[in-house]
């Protein structure tokens, strides 16, 4: 597991070689250029409980991990996306799990993932099934938890259909967010996606079943709001079922508070075994998807680095390393030592400070050049720490951010197969699995590539550029389209 | 009279478990299973165990 656990050097790599002015780039204050990557608009109340999550902050992924722990397994609803019977390691979709554990296991694994991964943040409980259907364990998790480890954050994602009984209980608990799944507020629209629900000791079906679903949502929306708890909806995107109408429910969540949207393609393989896999509804493509992002970005603040985790994933968002911490390798007894996590939380936050300066550089560098020319989209490959400092070759996924004279943006991330195994590129893999999924994008930025790869990469129009290894994403790709684009003539006069 | 869980069709999620106004389902091995001399089929209502278990065919009439 150590290759994957990011070390505190890699986040300290190579200071950037230009002198970094403290100063923030003149006329653009934070708030108003478009960047979500920090506090934006955000208020102040919120941004302090998002800031350290790397689920709700986009900030913060780069410096946080999370962990579920799969204590729920009951669920109350059926979807037509889900089906949880189907279990597998290699699966990394929501409702899956391999380990179902008790409370007292849960707080056990809790206490070897911290020792051993200090960027731990958050803990959260996503089921598989519904965390506040199967309301006992997740509380009792919580209350084992806390206390050993007071300082981590809780969070909790459900259906929302058993939550108005449980709000009062979760404001007890060190919870600033809670994740709803929210895909429709028409009832009509939710009978193509929940066949049953079961709800006060009755199984109902149909429009009854939607209708319930959709109130208690609703419910559940306005008493976490009453609790001052942020709310995060998760939407799942399926065409022609609910995409037209995920608009109508982003602006139904923002109206009553609301304070981030989540549109997530829907999973169908039929290999899964859900409903929707079996009888050929298809997801949504990644354009269709960034389509739908860009119309609601004037709605709920979007976030669009979602990675779909499992129920028992643990790690920075994008690694998955449940296997490394199932409970026949957590011994008997754990001793929390906090020492790791108070170390690297000092460290992060000197390196968060540093970063957000190098982006305003490069903002301003952005903004002096030709305000015509095309935007870019390229991929980065990093394993964390905003920083450029990822091998092509050992990239699972990419980092994909949009560039032009108005800043560089995070537009979301693709998933690769990892290429290089064991010291030899398979090039059948790059050229069918790898080359296919970057098609479209402008450049590739990695730490380092070998020669093959770069021109394989070259033929399919995607320039690798590892002029820039360990510098910060925006100060590379700001550098890099500035000295594409020329500096536009400033005017003195 | 008495319901019964068709083991390799549970998922053991325990929901059936929670639900059981009669306590007579208890998790057996890898999946859960009812002690028939406990369960009433909940008394000509829907029994709430079938109402809730997420696979179909599942808990069926002994």
């Amino acid at each position: 597991m150590s290759s994957n656990v990011i070390p505190l050097s890699s986040i300290l790599a190579k200071r950037p070689d230009r002198a970094v002015d403290a100063k923030p780039a003149g006329g653009c204050s934070s708030s108003s250029c478009g960047s979500s990557k920090g506090q934006g608009e955000m208020p102040d109340h919120v941004w302090n409980k998002i800031k350290d999550h790397p689920c709700y902050s986009e900030e913060a992924h780069h410096y946080f991990a999370r962990m579920h722990v799969a204590v729920a397994p009951a669920c109350n609803i059926q979807c037509n996306y889900c089906n949880r019977k189907y279990d597998c390691s290699n699966e990394s979709r929501p409702g899956v799990t391999s380990e179902r554990m008790t409370p007292e296991q849960a707080a056990r694994k809790v206490v070897a993932v911290a020792n051993k991964v200090p960027q731990l943040s958050v803990l959260g409980i996503a089921g598989p099934g519904d965390s506040m259907f199967d309301a006992l364990k997740t509380f009792e998790t919580f209350r084992q938890v806390e206390k050993l480890l007071p300082d981590l954050k809780f969070c909790v994602s459900t259906n929302g259909l058993a939550l108005p009984d449980h709000v009062d209980r979760l404001a007890d608990h060190n919870i600033d967010h809670v994740t709803v799944t929210i895909n429709m507020v028409d009832p009509e629209i939710g009978t193509a996606i929940y066949p049953w629900i079961y709800f006060k000791g009755k199984r109902y079906t149909g429009l009854d079943a939607s209708k319930i679903l959709h109130e208690r949502q609703m419910e559940s929306l306005e008493r976490l709001k009453g609790k001052d708890i942020l709310v995060k909806v998760n939407s799942v995107m399926i065409p022609g079922v609910n995409d037209a109408h995920l608009m109508e429910v982003n602006a139904a969540i923002k109206e009553r508070g609301a304070f981030l949207h989540n549109v997530m393609p829907l999973i169908s393989d039929p290999a899964h075994g859900t409903h929707f896999g079996l009888t050929g509804q298809r997801g949504p493509t990644p354009s269709e998807l960034k389509t739908l992002q860009d119309q609601l970005a004037g709605g709920a603040n979007l976030m669009r680095h979602c990675r779909q985790c499992r129920a028992d994933a643990v790690g920075m968002l994008g690694e998955d390393l449940s296997q490394d911490f199932t409970m026949d390798k957590i011994g008997d007894e754990v001793v929390y030592d906090p020492e790791p996590r108070r170390l690297y939380r000092e460290v992060v936050e000197r390196e968060r400070a540093d970063h957000r300066q190098a982006a305003e550089v490069a903002r301003a560098d952005l903004a002096a050049t030709i305000p015509a020319a095309p935007a870019k989209l390229v991929a980065i490959a990093t394993k964390g720490g905003g920083r450029i400092n990822q091998h092509f070759g050992h990239a699972s996924e990419f980092q994909v951010y949009e560039v032009d004279a108005a800043g560089v943006r995070f537009v979301g991330h693709r998933k690769v197969e990892n290429y290089c195994q064991g010291g030899w590129g398979d090039e059948d893999v790059l050229e069918d699995k790898v080359i296919p999924i970057l098609a479209g994008l402008d450049a590739v930025f990695v730490s380092k590539i070998g020669s093959c790869p770069k021109k394989d990469l070259a033929r399919a129009g995607i320039a690798a550029v590892d002029a820039y290894p360990f510098e910060y994403i925006e100060t590379a790709i700001a550098s890099w389209y500035a000295e594409t684009f020329g500096v536009a003539e400033q005017d003195f006069a | 009279m008495a319901m019964k869980i068709n083991a390799s069709q549970c998922s053991a999620c325990g929901a059936c478990e929670f639900e059981c106004p009669n306590a007579a389902i208890s998790m057996k091995g890898d999946a859960y299973a009812i002690k028939a001399s406990a369960c009433t089929e909940c008394d000509g209502d829907e029994p709430k165990c079938t109402a809730v278990c997420p696979v179909d065919g599942c808990i069926v009439k002994a």
